[in-house]
């Protein structure tokens, strides 16, 4: 028997069911004013990452995790590949354009390839903050979670500032965005729930949320739905076709590119991030930014 | 367990030393073709389930099977067509079962590497002594039945202890198939001896496209030929590997081959390509670039 309780709705009200954001509509608010009358703010996002050996996969193995027993030698390099190799094509790819991304870093990554996170930031990449590595999410009762931003930020300050976050399989625990903040965090990237940013409290303060897609990302489109490349590239460029039309009276819009360097940077891969860039890039007021650019824009712009 | 393999240093995918394969070739080019024996009744291993159905697993088996029987002798004869030589990814115990299939590899000049004994006998949670035993039958039965030195491994179905690329080295083998961190081979930092590691690709393989990936025939073909466009092209910088690794009970079926065989007609209709073995191509970089690139390499540091 299930107990009474069940038909009780306390927080049955008009919008969220929560204080952390406010209810708002895409279509009905103010339209946003990007920079030289820009239509779309382009941002891309190379996350790289690193599955430890030993990945035990708590509270859930993220999409690219391990899957044989130990030693997985197959999936820890295919993953390593990303940071050894994949990145250093799609630098090529952003560099062509003239794009700076934002790149998300796990912590581990930067302390392990010093070099890399170097050449990302003589770039003018913008550094993202990206938890510590893939086997350590963020949840509900984890251990010293305060100390693991605190130590993952300060990794990756030493390289640049940092003021975005993308938690590791967007992960959070009802504490990630105060902390967050507190750390001095602008913006995060793990809510799916807009295609604009939007501001969410957090411990007194605001923290804004960046609409970082998790549909037209390279994992979920190639590893996790089976599409294939050719689908992927015309999932991204339907995608920015609709957004673009839209900016032509609701105002700019942000198209995101989430991407793992372990995916899009294979070789019979990265053309097809090629041929999209190419795409977008051949329409007016295509404006390519960093998520920190984005967002003082969007405040400047209209959107705060 | 350990977090990260420590199997090689940090080499980025720029600036590195310019690799010049034979006859001036931007890639080197090697088909694997994994001839491999599974049990219908091997014994229970404590890691890995050999057959997700309960034994006798009549569809799992008998689709293995289709391999020799069938499947190998279409492919043999696509890639006879295009003059390209196998470097057969050995199940050793085929040279008891089938000595056809091995004479007919032999008569073709093909490679033969050992990828363990069967498909179905895996290495995790062996001592060393059980390693050693393991790739001594390996040793012993190709050089019986070939001629051939053992030079190269590849895990059988991708299986390992911590110790399985030491003890290789150790035996006098020099090259391995089994990390898919790059698109060059490189160094491998063992207890003793000289060991490289040559790219094997996963991301070509028939098994991974078909089974995992959930490729079409055409799509397969479509990207062989990107994955080996962009390999060509970058090898002009510095020499790259192209591998495609097969398995004749999933590209010999006939509804597949020619798909396939169009792709390697493809590649083997440019000039600046080395229709190589994995002996070949292991031997000519140990011999000229491994110390570059040994000393090229980057300590990898600690993550905390």
């Amino acid at each position: 028997m299930i107990s009474d309780d069940y038909l009780k709705y306390p927080r049955r009200r008009y919008g969220m069911d929560h204080d952390r954001y406010e209810w708002s509509m895409l279509h009905a608010r103010a339209k946003v004013a990007w920079p030289n009358g820009a239509r779309i703010a382009l941002w891309v996002t190379p996350a790289l990452q690193w599955f430890p050996l030993d990945q035990q996969g708590k509270p859930f193995k993220p999409l690219g995790s391990l899957q044989t027993a130990y030693p997985d030698l197959r999936h820890y390099t295919l993953r390593d590949y990303g940071n050894r190799v994949g990145i250093y094509r799609i630098m090529k790819a952003l560099d062509r354009h003239g794009i700076k991304a934002s790149v998300p870093v796990n912590a581990a990554v930067a302390a392990r390839h010093p070099s890399l996170v170097r050449e990302c930031a003589a770039r003018g990449w913008e550094i993202v903050g990206h938890g510590l590595d893939m086997d350590h999410l963020h949840y509900e009762g984890m251990a010293e979670e305060e100390t693991l931003i605190a130590k993952s930020l300060e990794i990756l300050r030493k390289f640049s500032p940092v003021r975005g976050w993308l938690s590791p399989a967007k992960s959070e625990s009802k504490a990630t965005l105060d902390l967050l903040a507190k750390e001095g965090i602008d913006y995060v990237c793990d809510w799916v729930n807009d295609d604009m940013p939007y501001p969410m409290k957090a411990g007194g303060k605001t923290l804004y949320s960046m609409p970082h897609s998790a549909d037209v990302d390279d994992a979920t489109i190639l590893i996790g739905m089976h599409h294939d490349e050719d689908e992927l590239r015309d999932q991204l460029i339907d995608h920015f076709d609709v957004l673009y039309e839209e900016s032509a009276t609701q105002g700019g819009r942000i198209m995101p590119i989430p991407l793992h360097s372990w995916v899009i940077g294979q070789p019979y891969r990265i053309g097809t991030l090629e041929t999209v860039l190419a795409h977008i890039m051949r329409h007016k007021g295509v404006w390519p930014a960093t998520g920190a650019e984005i967002l003082d824009a969007w405040k400047a712009g209209g959107g705060a | 367990m350990k977090r990260d393999p420590g199997l090689y240093d940090y080499l980025p995918y720029q600036g590195r030393p310019k690799i010049e394969w034979p006859g001036g070739a931007q890639v080197a080019f090697w088909v694997a073709p994994n001839i491999e024996f599974y049990e219908l009744e091997p014994p229970k291993n404590p890691t890995r389930v050999a057959w997700p159905r309960p034994a006798p697993d009549v569809h799992g088996y008998s689709y293995r099977d289709y391999g020799n029987r069938a499947g190998f002798w279409r492919m043999m004869e696509a890639m006879e067509r295009c003059g390209v030589r196998g470097s057969v990814s050995l199940n050793v115990a085929v040279c008891d079962h089938h000595p056809e299939i091995i004479k007919a590899c032999v008569e073709r000049g093909w490679e033969f590497y050992s990828h363990g004994t069967y498909n179905t006998r895996y290495m995790f949670n062996m001592s060393e002594d059980q390693e050693r035993a393991l790739i001594q039958d390996s040793i012993d039965t190709i050089k019986q039945h070939t001629g051939q030195r053992l030079d190269g491994w590849l895990g059988p179905a991708l299986s390992y202890t911590e110790n399985t690329l030491d003890l290789v080295a150790e035996m006098g083998l020099t090259y391995i198939c089994d990390l898919f961190h790059d698109d060059q081979p490189g160094p491998v930092k063992v207890r003793k001896g000289r060991l490289t590691s040559i790219p094997y690709s996963l991301e070509m393989n028939d098994a991974i496209s078909f089974v995992v990936n959930w490729a079409t025939p055409r799509h397969y073909g479509d990207i062989i030929r990107r994955q080996f466009d962009r390999l060509y092209a970058e090898g002009a910088e510095s020499g790259t590997v192209m591998c495609i690794p097969l398995h004749p009970y999933l590209i010999g079926q006939p509804y597949r081959i020619k798909a396939f065989e169009e792709a390697l007609a493809y590649i083997t209709g440019h000039d600046k390509v080395w229709l190589a073995t994995g002996r070949e191509i292991a031997r000519h970089f140990t011999e000229n670039y491994y110390d570059a690139f040994a000393k090229a390499s980057l300590a990898v540091g600690e993550a905390p």
